[in-house]
């Protein structure tokens, strides 16, 4: 007998409810259409405006980024969707809870934390959906990429860490407000860290207070890691997953911290 | 206009303006949001001022015009939602039963949105000067602005007027806000169209009437005086307001006759 059995929790236990909350989560996500799609359109929609509206910029004096410039917007829209997939779960947490559906699981779920589980596994099946279609419509706008398959699944992966930290620190806030009126409060910080990053030109062309917000805004790491991954020349990858897996593990701290509040309020 | 039309349309007005300025919710964002894109816009972009023919060295006078465009957007959504909720608690169909006719409500309803567009357009050109924009056409422009401003939040207040008559439905109101998000992105917003590189987008954005609106307010800002810029833009916003206007009105006595 091991310790968990020995304790009383089985992992088969855990499993079900992790998979069962994550399969409500995304048959919702995939039967609603006003789920689905501005989850999807937004993504498409920031990718067609910001590489095809401007893509002159890739001939600003400094500018070097050979793969072209929908391949430097595709980066930054793989991470800002991978985030958005997770915000966009976490409201759906919030609704649970303000419905009272929250309360249920919470009553039936012997080991709690499979709860937020079962939404992370969500929220990581929404960003591969959105991360698919968008790449397929990035490939048959022309996009180029230099990297080999190696560094496109490491492109991937940087989305999911994303996706993973966006979730945990959405649940937070979902399990402690348990209302949708604290969706600004999950979306506004996740669009204020993004938008103060490099998103139209490389770090060294950012001028003033950007540049210097930019240079210590963790998601610059990830962006850059990003685009040197679909140049082919990874670049701080070693930084970029580590500060990927440190906002991972901070927000899970926080959505373990939220699960208690949202257990002592019933 | 009558004593008795005037005094109908001060007491809607007035009920709307108090209506808005109580909702933290929808003047707040109204000001914020479009203030801090261009703060992040402004400098993201400031190397693009480089590119050859670019018609200024200050990313954010060029980029000024845009948060414009965004606060009639929140005229839209202000307008439309608050008259939604008045058609679902039933205020309308009790406003349907006095002597108030359709055109004095119509228009007074437009009053919140009206006043919430001249306080953006002061606070947005307020923060500009703060941040160091020029104004090419002095003060006489800025005056220019606030008019296309508040035609804007006429025109584009009918339209939420429109979608919240013919729905009855806050959550149509606001489902309308990407519809417009869409149209704002696919302009000259981030860049004048000679310098769009992309063939489509730069058609798409030719085609897009916000590019025009756009290009007014910004031809004050980096130009001076471009007559035929400022005809387009008040060309088009007046063409905004009516047709939404005739729409909204429309919608109105269809929604009474069913009350």
């Amino acid at each position: 007998m091991n310790a968990h059995a020995a304790s009383g929790v089985s992992y088969g236990g855990f499993r079900s409810a992790a998979l069962g909350v994550a399969w409500r989560s995304v048959h919702n996500f995939l039967t609603n259409p006003t789920l689905f799609l501005p989850a999807l359109v937004f993504p498409l929609f920031f990718f067609t405006a910001f590489a095809g509206g401007l893509s002159s910029v890739s001939r600003v004096p400094g500018f070097n980024f050979p793969t072209g410039y929908t391949a430097f917007q595709f980066v930054f829209v793989v991470l800002q969707s991978s985030a958005f997939g997770g915000v966009f779960t976490g409201f759906g947490i919030a609704r649970d809870f303000e419905t009272g559906f929250g309360r249920r699981f919470l009553l039936i779920a012997r080991h709690r934390s499979a709860i937020v589980v079962g939404y992370v596994m969500a929220a990581l099946v929404r960003a591969c959906v959105t991360l698919t279609i968008l790449t397929a419509v990035a490939l048959i706008a022309g996009m180029n990429i230099d990297g080999n398959g190696v560094d496109l699944f490491g492109l991937y992966g940087l989305g999911l860490t994303v996706n993973l930290a966006a979730v945990l620190w959405s649940a937070g806030v979902a399990l402690r407000v348990r209302s949708i009126q604290g969706g600004p409060l999950m979306q506004i910080p996740v669009f204020l860290i993004l938008f103060m990053a490099p998103v139209y030109v490389p770090l060294g062309l950012l001028t003033g207070w950007i540049h210097a917000v930019a240079t210590v805004n963790p998601t610059t790491a990830l962006l850059e890691a990003g685009r040197g991954f679909i140049a082919g020349r990874p670049t701080s990858v070693v930084l970029a997953f580590a500060v990927g897996a440190g906002l991972a593990l901070l927000f899970t701290a926080w959505a373990r911290g939220g699960l208690r509040r949202a257990e002592s309020a019933g | 206009m009558n004593r008795t039309t005037l005094l109908q349309i001060g007491h809607v007005a007035r009920r709307s303006v108090l209506r808005t300025a109580r909702q933290p919710a929808q003047i707040v964002p109204a000001l914020i949001f479009p203030m801090f894109l261009l703060a992040v816009n402004s400098s993201g972009l400031q190397r693009a001022t480089s590119l050859p023919h670019f018609p200024t060295h200050s990313f954010l006078t060029f980029a000024l015009a845009i948060p414009f465009m965004q606060g009639a957007l929140f005229s839209v959504m202000n307008a439309g939602t608050d008259l939604a909720r008045d058609v679902e608690t039933g205020f309308l169909n009790r406003l349907a039963l006095t002597p108030l006719s359709s055109a004095s409500l119509l228009t007074g309803l437009l009053g919140g949105a009206l006043v919430l567009g001249i306080v953006q357009a002061v606070v947005y050109l307020t923060v500009g000067v703060a941040a160091g924009a020029s104004f090419a056409a002095g003060f006489p422009g800025v005056l220019v602005i606030v008019a296309l401003s508040m035609l804007l939040a006429i025109g584009f207040g009918c339209i939420g007027l429109f979608v919240a008559l013919r729905t009855g439905s806050g959550e149509a109101v606001q489902s309308m806000f990407p519809v417009f998000f869409v149209f704002l992105f696919l302009s000259s917003m981030n860049l004048p169209r000679n310098l769009i590189q992309t063939d489509w987008f730069r058609e798409v954005a030719t085609y897009n009437p916000v590019s025009y609106l756009i290009e007014a307010i910004r031809s004050l800002l980096i130009k001076g005086w471009d007559g035929e810029a400022l005809a387009l833009g008040f060309g088009i916003a007046g063409v905004i307001a009516v047709v939404a206007m005739v729409a909204a009105s429309t919608s109105m006595r269809t929604r009474l006759v069913r009350t």
